[in-house]
């Protein structure tokens, strides 16, 4: 915590600044810069314990139809349960669902799906893109034609199609923003790989004859890793948008077990009578956990991206 | 226009700079482009303005056309035009005194004309923004201009767009758009820098003939002494941010005062010294962000002595000859 | 530049040509057609005549040249729900969707230029820090959400403008228009804002980081010394050269606002293709969803193209280079 707070105030003594002055610690104090970016860190770290804790601090178990009271439906927030027994502090929806349970299990279905096929995107463009840049030559060049062709398409058009094609599941909306995603992490693993290669710690690796994967694995990869944290944080947050956009299409996860946007989806038809609330909250809980993941993505990029590196 | 201009003229040099300071207020402190610049030209007179990059020799071009953006400001000082000081006068008063009567030339032609403009509205919006003419008769007045700057076929090249020249034409449109209204200062930043030797030349010879011509004096800025010395009538030397020396071109050149202007000459390869190690001055120019105290060539100059921890006036030591130090090569003028 | 747009279209075809492929096997290969064309009482001999009949029983690469034959006279099948021509029915809701579209890449440029302009222009002050805030907003703001909020807004609270359909709609070159009468424009305002909102952002960003690039350029400031009104340096030597950008982004971006008009015409119910393609994906209507997306695609490789040429024209630069 020292060496964060000398980076900051004008060193003193630059000898003993420099002995702890790690990569790790320049970036962490770098990063704390901005205080917008640390904010969203906070907000984010926030939302993912709430969305794995969902079972123990939520009020009520949403999938639990026994504990839901349709007398209780549309209920304002603020209001008490029928039986008296518990306050709804956001409200209801139809079915007489606590809304601040049901956006907190929504969050672990957006945020799983999100987080989860951003990660399989990541895996697979990472690959794809590595093997572009060190096969190069043929291989190369129809990896990135798909990956032009691709981003030449809007996400949306990209993901409807694949759900067209194979029909509308959970399974298939992960297939979805896979496929819609992984020629970003291709394209950004390729280009850091090109530059990385000619270097000499590769070729050093190759004339111990080490073989291939190796090479790509142990030694490329890890050099690409900077951008590929600054997309990767962008493209969760892009994917938990996709997959509220698509819930909310109805061509998502299922109404049993309703993610952010198939709740907003749900109280569109209620929002016309002005109960806004069933669609309100959720809708905010998606934009700040989109809003907080794009800060930290922005600020990433910043510290991360080598050309601005002071 | 010239005429009405003429008595004022007649009394008072075209520019006559005193003092002048413009400082640049960064994150990372003021740093003093300009600190104390001084200097004269008379009317059809060609001033040279000579100094290394970062001198600040830009800035003093920018701060007579009163152009200086932000984070930089003119802080101190005097820039008498023709007797009157642009430092008072108001952005809208300076609007029309731009282009019309002062006018300026840029470093590099590749950036000085908008790409997308064509050359005939970049020339007649020049020649409307200060005159009510017909568009007509600004187009005949930019054909002619284009013509004066040795342009052919200028009626078929005033609807070209400035891509379609190559650089020396480029700078040839420009100092056609500067002559325009018949300015009685140009404010020339090292113009002939980017161009081929001998469309320098060129340009060179037809700048001195219209100066001659027309009366107009001449700000020409440069770090190229030959340049001046074939070009200009007085000298001025810059040294970090400061005029260190000013006078007569010749008498200059030959005999320098400053150690400064000595060692600038001293550097300058030339036939005479062939097999002669060049004379470099040693160390760097001092960051204009924290300049040392007293005599900013202090440091570098071989003369130096205990009371230049003062900073030294700009004083005539001979007549007409003006030089900012305490020791300087007096000597020398003196054998001569 | 005929050479030139030669080449450009024959890359557009092969991209056609590809594309076209992939949806035929994408949706009558990965899916199965018989499943859904076929009632499920029927008998064996009834599913092999009409499988027969469908062709299916051909090799695949036979069965995607019929398609292809058929698609090029203009046969993409027929709607089993409304058991119409599938193409017709996606070209009759064209009109709308196009609307919509333009209606908010019009509005896109009209709001977005002078904020990103002003922006640019005093990147200090506060109202600069606002709309850049606000343009964050725009990028992080899901789409389907804000359109929710304009009609709990307009519609319900304030009661301003109403929250479905296109309203009276007048005729123009044969086509339907809302923009034309009082009630259609006012049934367009929400969802063409909803659509702009993300292209806001953007044109606002491209516009900021323009004006800040081209203030620095020497030909600004020597605009500047030759005496020129800051209205002029501004409007004319600053404005011409970030159109450029600007025009062809709000350009190429037209395709994907016909793309993600498919969440706006859904939330305000909007008779257009995007709302048919949701629907047809809901009840598996194939040959509707195939006709969309070549639909689609032959329109998204047409934009390109076109904004291609309009750049040339825009940049004096680029035409010399094409000739």
């Amino acid at each position: 915590m020292s060496a964060v707070i000398g980076q900051g105030a004008p060193a003193k003594d630059p000898v003993k600044d420099a002995k702890v002055e790690t990569p790790f610690r320049r970036f962490v104090s770098e990063f704390a810069e901005s205080k917008l970016a640390v904010g969203g860190l906070i907000v984010i770290t926030a939302i993912i314990l709430v969305a794995i804790l969902a079972p123990f601090i939520s009020p009520q178990d949403p999938y639990d139809l026994a504990v839901l009271d349709i007398m209780d439906g549309r209920l304002e927030p603020g209001s008490q349960s029928g039986d008296g027994s518990t306050t709804y502090w956001l409200g209801t929806d139809d079915q007489g669902r606590d809304m601040l349970s049901g956006i907190m299990y929504g969050l672990r279905i957006s945020l799983t799906v999100g987080a989860g096929s951003a990660f399989i995107a990541c895996m697979v463009g990472a690959s794809l893109g590595l093997a572009a840049a060190y096969a190069g030559g043929k291989t190369d060049s129809l990896i990135m034609r798909i990956v032009d062709l691709q981003l030449s398409f809007p996400s949306i058009l990209v993901a409807l199609m694949i759900l067209a094609f194979l029909g509308k599941s959970v399974t298939n909306v992960v297939i979805a923003i896979v496929v819609v995603e992984w020629a970003y992490y291709a394209r950004t693993v390729r280009g850091t790989a090109l530059v990385e290669r000619r270097r000499e710690y590769i070729e050093a690796a190759e004339c111990l004859a080490l073989p291939k994967y190796r090479i790509l694995f142990r030694h490329l990869l890890p050099n690409c890793l900077p951008p590929l944290i600054v997309i990767g944080t962008m493209q969760v947050a892009r994917a938990i948008a996709l997959e509220a956009t698509l819930s909310f299409l109805g061509l998502g996860v299922p109404i049993t077990e309703p993610s952010l946007g198939l709740l907003i989806a749900n109280g569109y038809e209620y929002m016309l009578s002005g109960k806004y609330w069933i669609s309100f909250y959720p809708g905010i809980a998606l934009l700040v956990t989109i809003v907080a993941i794009n800060l930290v993505g922005d600020q990433l990029r910043d510290v991360l991206n080598p050309r601005l590196q002071k | 226009m010239a005429e009405t201009t003429t008595a004022a003229t007649a009394a008072a040099p075209t520019l006559e700079v005193r003092n002048l300071q413009t400082h640049f207020f960064t994150r990372a402190g003021v740093v003093r482009a300009v600190d104390d610049v001084s200097f004269t030209i008379g009317r059809g007179k060609v001033l040279g303005l000579v100094g290394e990059s970062g001198s600040g020799k830009t800035v003093t071009g920018f701060s007579i056309m009163k152009l200086v953006d932000p984070p930089g400001r003119i802080v101190g000082g005097s820039i008498l035009f023709q007797g009157k000081d642009l430092a008072t006068r108001s952005e809208e008063e300076m609007r029309n005194l731009r282009g019309n009567r002062i006018a300026m030339i840029f470093q590099d032609p590749m950036m000085t004309l908008n790409p997308v403009l064509r050359i005939d509205t970049q020339m007649i919006e020049t020649v409307q923004a200060h005159e009510k003419v017909s568009e007509a008769d600004a187009r005949a007045r930019a054909r002619d201009a284009l013509g004066m700057v040795g342009i052919p076929s200028p009626d078929e090249r005033l609807k070209s767009y400035p891509h379609q020249f190559s650089g020396g034409m480029r700078q040839r449109v420009a100092i056609a758009i500067a002559l325009l209204h018949r300015p009685d200062l140009i404010v020339a930043d090292e113009p002939t820098t980017a161009l081929d030797v001998t469309i320098q030349g060129q340009i060179l010879a037809e700048v001195q003939k219209l100066c001659a011509t027309t009366g107009t004096a001449m700000l020409w800025i440069t770090h190229d002494l030959s340049v001046v010395a074939g070009l200009a009538d007085d000298i001025a030397v810059m040294y970090a941010g400061r005029v260190v020396e000013f006078g007569d071109v010749g008498e200059v050149l030959d005999k320098p005062l400053h150690p400064y202007t000595h060692g600038l000459i001293g550097s300058v390869p030339s036939r005479n010294k062939r097999g002669e190690p060049l004379r470099q001055i040693p160390g760097m120019t001092p960051s204009l962000l924290n300049l040392p105290e007293g005599c900013s060539f202090r440091a570098r100059c071989p003369r130096a002595a205990a009371d230049c921890i003062v900073m030294p006036e700009l004083h005539p030591w001979l007549p007409q000859r003006l030089a900012r130090c305490h020791h300087p090569h007096l000597e020398e003028v003196a054998a001569a | 530049m005929s050479v030139y747009l030669l080449r450009r279209l024959i890359q557009a075809a092969g991209v056609v040509l590809a594309m076209s492929i992939i949806v035929f096997i994408g949706v009558f290969a990965i899916g199965d057609p018989v499943e859904i064309l076929i009632s499920p009482d029927a008998d064996q001999i009834e599913r092999e005549r009409a499988v027969a009949a469908l062709g299916l029983d051909l090799p695949l690469w036979q069965q995607y040249l019929v398609f292809l034959g058929k698609a090029v006279q203009g046969d993409l099948g027929r709607s089993f729900v409304f058991n119409e021509p599938a193409l017709q029915l996606i070209l009759q809701r064209m009109p709308a969707t196009l609307e919509l579209a333009l209606a908010a890449t019009v509005g896109a440029i009209i709001i977005g230029l002078p904020l990103g302009l002003y922006a640019g222009l005093k990147p200090n002050s506060l109202g600069s820090k606002a709309i850049m805030a606000g343009s964050i907003l725009g990028f992080s703001l899901p789409t389907f959400w804000v359109g929710l909020m304009l009609i709990m807004i307009f519609a319900v609270q304030l009661g301003w403008l109403p929250s479905t359909g296109r309203g009276e709609t007048r005729e123009l070159l044969g086509l339907r228009w809302s923009f034309l009468t009082a009630d259609g424009l006012s049934h367009l305002v929400m969802p063409a804002l909803n659509l702009a909102l993300f292209k806001i952002s953007l044109v606002i960003r491209l516009t900021r980081a323009g004006v800040r690039e081209t203030m620095l350029m020497d030909y600004v400031k020597f605009a500047r010394a030759k005496g020129l009104s800051p209205f002029r340096v501004t409007f004319v030597h600053v404005f011409k050269n970030i159109l450029i950008p600007v025009i062809t982004v709000t350009g190429l971006e037209f395709g994907s606002t016909i793309a993600f008009s498919v969440v706006t015409e859904s939330i305000f119910a909007w008779p257009g293709m995007g709302k048919l393609i949701i629907d047809s994906i809901n009840v598996l209507d194939r040959p509707v969803i195939v006709a969309y997306l070549m639909i689609i695609v032959l329109m998204f490789i047409t934009i390109n193209l076109v904004v291609d040429l309009m750049y040339s024209v825009l940049d004096p630069r680029v035409r010399l280079d094409s000739k």
